[in-house]
């Protein structure tokens, strides 16, 4: 494509199109090279492999009986459960997620600050199937599916139902009027057909839909 | 990978032997999936199940197809099947990117699939980057195909009834050496390593693409599908009276997720 200027410049596809990714065919030597490089990092960070991503539980169990799980995913939602449902004497932390993107990385420490970015699980004491998870770092889409599969895969589910918690942005929001003359903050839900009880706000209409962790 | 709606009564996975495979390549103007989209809204396809990949980008949403309050709660996520067994198709529909360095094992695992549901043939909408066509390509019809070897033989001669072209090869080293041609499409996504996959696993494969560009591609979804109609047949192209030509792009049903493609509406204080 020719911009204004008159250079050529490769337009960026809608389609999220990885152009390298396409004409790129690896060599027994770039494997080679790549190999070398992930063994450096690893050796140099000694942690984790840099785009895996650990959950690291404080309590004894193999895997935790879990009936309820509330995951708040952004900062928005975490603050949220920051302000009105966690505190000391009611629940616990049982774990933490390790990782590392371009965006963020987490540490192992259960003692943060709102500001850092973070991953952590409580309990509630009084009714130990009931679980939380404050996620404020951003899970790279590499990372989700990882995140998705570790999380679930420490559980034993009874009758399990989850409650995701998250935020965006209202101009992101589709709709036939401007959200300049929206009312904001709103609610909006989606839920599985697996869910009977009653929701407490209206239903995500198309064409919105949810992307990253959420969506995972 | 794939997942089979519950659909109650213990009803057991279904049956795509002999079935045609429709699936879109994530490729320069979403054209492929625009173009699915028309086929699974018009032909009102039933969803029978989904593809569990960490291969693509996760969304979820309400569904896309929803003609009215009660249809329009049943969620939808990025890789879902729908088939309709009177025609013994079966669709694939893909609704997000890929994953970086995703692209070869979702095609492994697909042609895998491929192989153990049986599907008879494997019909891939795609298209590519119009501003990388040659001289020759500039003229003329914007419509290519591609058959895998195994599937020439069966349909090579329908093609050419249809006055159909077939996509050109490039010179390998342009400039240096005409003589070693290969297929390239830049902008295809997955396309050509589909297709040269199904090439060496003898897999029946079809690809349909249009040169286009980024932009409103309703339009070109349009043309493409049409251009599979010539061949598959699913809907029946009336003739027009008035004008005695046939015109079957206003049989395609739009589906309502194409609502607000180009953003929402305008504040009235802007003027």
């Amino acid at each position: 494509m020719a911009t204004f200027f008159g250079e050529v410049v490769v337009a960026p596809s809608r389609a999220g199109l990885d152009e390298e990714e396409e004409a790129r065919e690896e060599t027994p030597e770039d494997r080679e090279i790549r190999r070398e490089i992930e063994k450096k990092r690893f050796q140099q960070r000694g942690e984790i492999r840099e785009r895996e991503i650990q959950v690291l539980w404080s309590c004894a169990e193999e895997s935790l009986v879990c009936s309820r799980f509330i995951v708040a995913i952004g900062r928005n939602a975490a603050a949220f459960l920051s302000s009105f449902i966690l505190d000391s004497v009611c629940w616990e932390v049982i774990g933490v997620v390790k990782l590392w993107n371009e965006w963020c990385r987490t540490s192992s420490s259960t003692n943060v600050l709102p500001t850092d970015s973070f991953c952590l699980f409580y309990r509630l004491i009084s009714d130990p199937t009931v679980l939380l998870c404050q996620c404020s770092c951003y899970v790279a889409e590499d990372q989700q599916f990882q995140w998705l599969e570790k999380v679930f895969g420490s559980m034993q589910k009874k009758g399990l139902q989850v409650t995701i918690l998250s935020t965006c942005p209202v101009a992101d929001y589709k709709t036939q009027e401007s959200t300049l003359t929206l009312v904001s903050p709103f609610l909006k839900a989606l839920k599985t057909k697996e869910f009977q009880e009653q929701v407490c706000c209206p239903l995500l209409e198309q064409p919105n839909i949810v992307r990253d962790l959420p969506a995972a | 990978m794939f997942i089979p709606c519950d659909r109650g009564g213990g009803s057991a996975a279904p049956d795509f032997k002999g079935f045609t495979l429709l699936m879109p390549a994530v490729s320069v103007g979403n054209v492929g999936q625009l173009a699915i989209d028309l086929v699974i809204s018009t032909l009102d396809m039933t969803k029978v199940g989904y593809f569990y990949t960490d291969c693509l980008v996760p969304m979820v949403g309400n569904n896309p197809y929803a003609t009215a309050e009660e249809n329009s709660v049943e969620l939808s996520i990025n890789a879902e099947v729908y088939s309709l067994p009177s025609k013994k198709l079966v669709v694939l529909q893909i609704r997000s990117p890929f994953i970086k360095n995703k692209y070869r094992p979702f095609c492994e695992t697909l042609l895998s699939w491929v192989k153990s549901s049986k599907c008879a043939r494997v019909v891939l909408l795609s298209s590519s980057h119009a501003y990388q066509r040659d001289d020759e390509q500039l003229l003329g019809t914007p419509l290519r195909y591609l058959l895998t070897p195994d599937l020439e033989k069966a349909v090579g001669g329908h093609m050419k009834e249809l006055n159909w072209k077939e996509m050109e090869k490039v010179a390998a080293y342009p400039g240096i050496n005409d003589t070693d041609k290969v297929l390239h499409i830049p902008g295809g996504g997955i396309t050509k390593l589909l297709f040269t996959e199904s090439c060496s696993e003898g897999i029946q494969m079809a690809v349909l693409l249009k040169f286009c560009s980024e932009g409103d591609n309703i339009p070109d979804a349009f043309v493409l599908v049409n251009y599979l109609n010539e061949w598959l047949q699913l809907i029946k192209s009336e003739v027009s009276t008035s004008n005695n030509s046939s015109d079957p792009s206003s049989q395609w049903k739009i589906p309502s997720s194409w609502r607000l493609l180009f953003g929402n509406g305008l504040p009235p204080a802007l003027f």
